[in-house]
């Protein structure tokens, strides 16, 4: 069963979702599960390998796209996929994060949707009552 | 930043937003007034009057027919920057897909010859072109092989034995853009697309075999090799994962170039760096190398449709006469000499989501079709007609030689999913006589025709702001997606 982390919001030509978090360090980890949830069968990916992920400091959002974007590098440009994200160290000086998962084989785990980027079209993180809120459009 | 603007008539196809806060041009949409209140629903008519923040833009921030909500600038979208005024280049200008475009194959075919065989031809096209998600190519390319595409564009298959010697000056720019320089582009890049050389890609790309059904210009459709009833094959696809890349990466400099440059804008997606800065010539001489890759991309999808209709027709390439019509880009950027304040001078033209129009006689239409103007390409979406059109003059001066892209969505794709929710779109598609191939569950969904606006209006109101002419229109008869 996947986790009801993130909801698709309606955008004419791409693939946009709303991530919630209690706090940002969630708010990150549930947007980078909902962005491989979109890519394939995340339920099928086995945390076997674990990676440190650094990202450098600067505006929150550009450290939130650097992380999507780094995480989706490893997956296309090195065939992995990730549904553990442990994020150590979260501040305008970076991002510090231990990412766990496998090696992607096509078969096992049934491809869904090509993202070809994460785009920085309206993305704005926000707190909304108790929870932390972003929405990010992908590029597909 | 203000969220609101105003949008003024000028006359049935022209509509105004005129300048207000930070725009340094006001915008311009060519739609009709049914068209407009679609528009008007979601983000697009904002994204033109950001683009119109861009520096260095001139005249007007453009909207062409098949406008839609994109990020950052419009679907659509056109915009000439001036590099003598500190004009920008913008990589959302651009795309993440650098020259995803279209090019149209010809036959000698009719109807009648491929009809008893079209199942086997479109199985055994699904079966020779890798298409969908994590599609890889048949070609095995080292770095140094992916560095000479770069440079060498369409030229680079056509030697390979991929292509024959006409196909060349039947691509815009030839099938090559100067200035490309492969050490611009990063080792991420390389990792991600140097086995995608010879792949369709998924989403909205698609290969399809349609029936010439509609001739508006018998006298221009000859020149362009077309008649009525005759067999044509489509192919829409891009610069896949090497070009998404090099748009990612050129968009995290352009971050600090805003930065460096003092370039206030409202939306991060319109990113930009002057067009002399280093920032701007790096990004241009990589876009231009991610526009070489599709070049070729495309050119090795023609190669093996062609082999396949050999194959499954039994027939010779003589008797086939698979000549290439034409190939457009529709996510570029180009230097090009444009009139302003009535003379002649290089400007940098950003069309994203919009073709290239040139009219007869300008000196980038090729030899065979100057007489009477450039083939204009406008695939319809799964299922719909596709046009071909010629450039017109008025498209030069209004709209930097622009004309529509495709019919554009006005469905999300996951409002469209909805919508054929208990339904079967492959069915009902072949209850119209096309059929379909597809390797994704929901692509099929995703693209049904219903997710787009009606390509014939589109073409119309091209053809009645004077933007393009209708030449031929098209209907699908079999479609692979990936």
């Amino acid at each position: 069963m996947t986790k009801k982390i993130y909801e698709f919001i309606d955008h004419t030509a791409d693939l946009g979702i709303r991530v919630k978090g209690e706090n940002l360090p969630k708010l990150f980890s549930n947007a980078a599960y909902a962005m491989f949830d979109l890519l394939l069968e995340i339920d099928k990916v086995k945390p076997e390998e674990t990676l440190k992920i650094k990202i450098a400091g600067g505006q929150m959002e550009d450290i939130f796209i650097d992380w999507l974007r780094e995480l989706l590098l490893k997956f296309y440009s090195e065939n992995l996929a990730f549904n553990e994200f442990n994020i150590q160290k979260l501040d305008q000086s970076g991002l510090e994060a231990e990412v766990k998962g496998e090696k992607v084989d096509p078969v096992k785990q049934n491809l869904k949707t090509e993202l070809k980027a994460v785009t920085y079209h309206g993305l704005k993180i926000r707190k909304s009552g108790n929870l932390w809120e972003v929405q990010v459009i992908f590029d597909i | 930043m203000s969220n609101q603007y105003t949008i003024k008539k000028i006359d049935d196809y022209r509509w105004e937003i005129p300048k207000s806060g930070g725009m340094r041009v006001p915008g311009r949409l060519y739609t009709d007034e049914k068209m407009l209140n679609i528009v008007k629903k979601d983000n697009t008519p904002l994204q033109v009057k950001n683009v119109a923040h861009l520096p260095g833009i001139i005249k007007y921030s453009l909207a062409m027919p098949d406008m839609h909500w994109g990020y950052g600038f419009p679907i659509g979208g056109v915009a000439a920057t001036d590099p003598d005024k500190d004009g920008v280049i913008s990589p959302g200008g651009i795309g993440y897909d650098i020259n995803c475009g279209v090019r149209l194959v010809r036959t000698n075919l009719e109807e009648k010859d491929v009809k008893p065989k079209l199942r086997q031809l479109l199985a055994a096209l699904f079966t020779h072109i890798p298409c969908g998600v994590g599609s890889t190519s048949k070609l095995k390319l080292s770095i140094s092989d992916v560095k000479q595409v770069l440079k060498e564009g369409a030229r680079w298959a056509i030697k390979r034995g991929y292509g024959e010697d006409g196909d060349l000056e039947r691509c815009e720019d030839y099938g090559v853009m100067k200035g490309a320089n492969p050490e611009k582009v990063s080792q991420h890049a390389y990792k991600r697309g140097h086995d995608q050389l010879g792949t369709l890609g998924s989403g909205n790309h698609f290969l399809e075999i349609d029936l010439v059904e509609e001739v508006f210009d018998s006298q221009i459709a000859n020149v362009f090799g077309l008649f009525q009833g005759q067999i044509v094959v489509i192919i829409h696809s891009g610069s896949r994962g090497l070009g998404y890349q090099i748009c990612d990466d050129y968009l995290v400099l352009m971050r600090r170039a805003v930065e460096k440059y003092r370039i206030s804008l409202p939306d991060r997606q319109l990113s930009c760096a002057p067009l002399n800065s280093p920032e701007g010539k790096d990004y241009f001489a990589a876009m231009a190398a991610a526009a070489n890759f599709a070049w070729t991309n495309r050119q090795i999808i023609t190669h093996w449709t062609r082999e396949v209709f050999q194959k499954v027709l039994n027939l010779s390439p003589r008797d086939l006469g698979m000549g290439l019509v034409y190939d457009v880009c529709h996510n570029i950027g180009k230097f090009e000499e444009h009139l302003v304040n009535g003379k002649k001078k290089p400007v940098f033209v950003h069309r994203k989501g919009a073709t290239r129009a040139f009219p007869a006689h300008h000196p980038h239409v090729p030899d065979i079709y100057r007489e009477v103007g450039q083939p204009v390409l406008i695939p319809g979406d799964m299922g719909t007609n596709s046009y071909v059109m010629v450039g017109i003059e008025r498209a030069m001066q209004e709209t930097w030689g622009s004309t529509c892209h495709g019919a554009g969505r006005v469905l999300s794709r996951a409002a469209a999913k909805k919508a054929a929710k208990g339904r079967s779109p492959e069915k009902e598609l072949e209850k119209k006589g096309i059929l379909i191939m597809a390797k994704g569950k929901g692509t099929v969904a995703e693209e049904m025709p219903e997710a787009y606006k009606d390509v014939d209006q589109v073409v119309n109101i091209v053809q009645k702001a004077g933007l393009s002419k209708k030449v031929v229109k098209m209907k699908p008869l079999a479609v692979i997606k990936g």
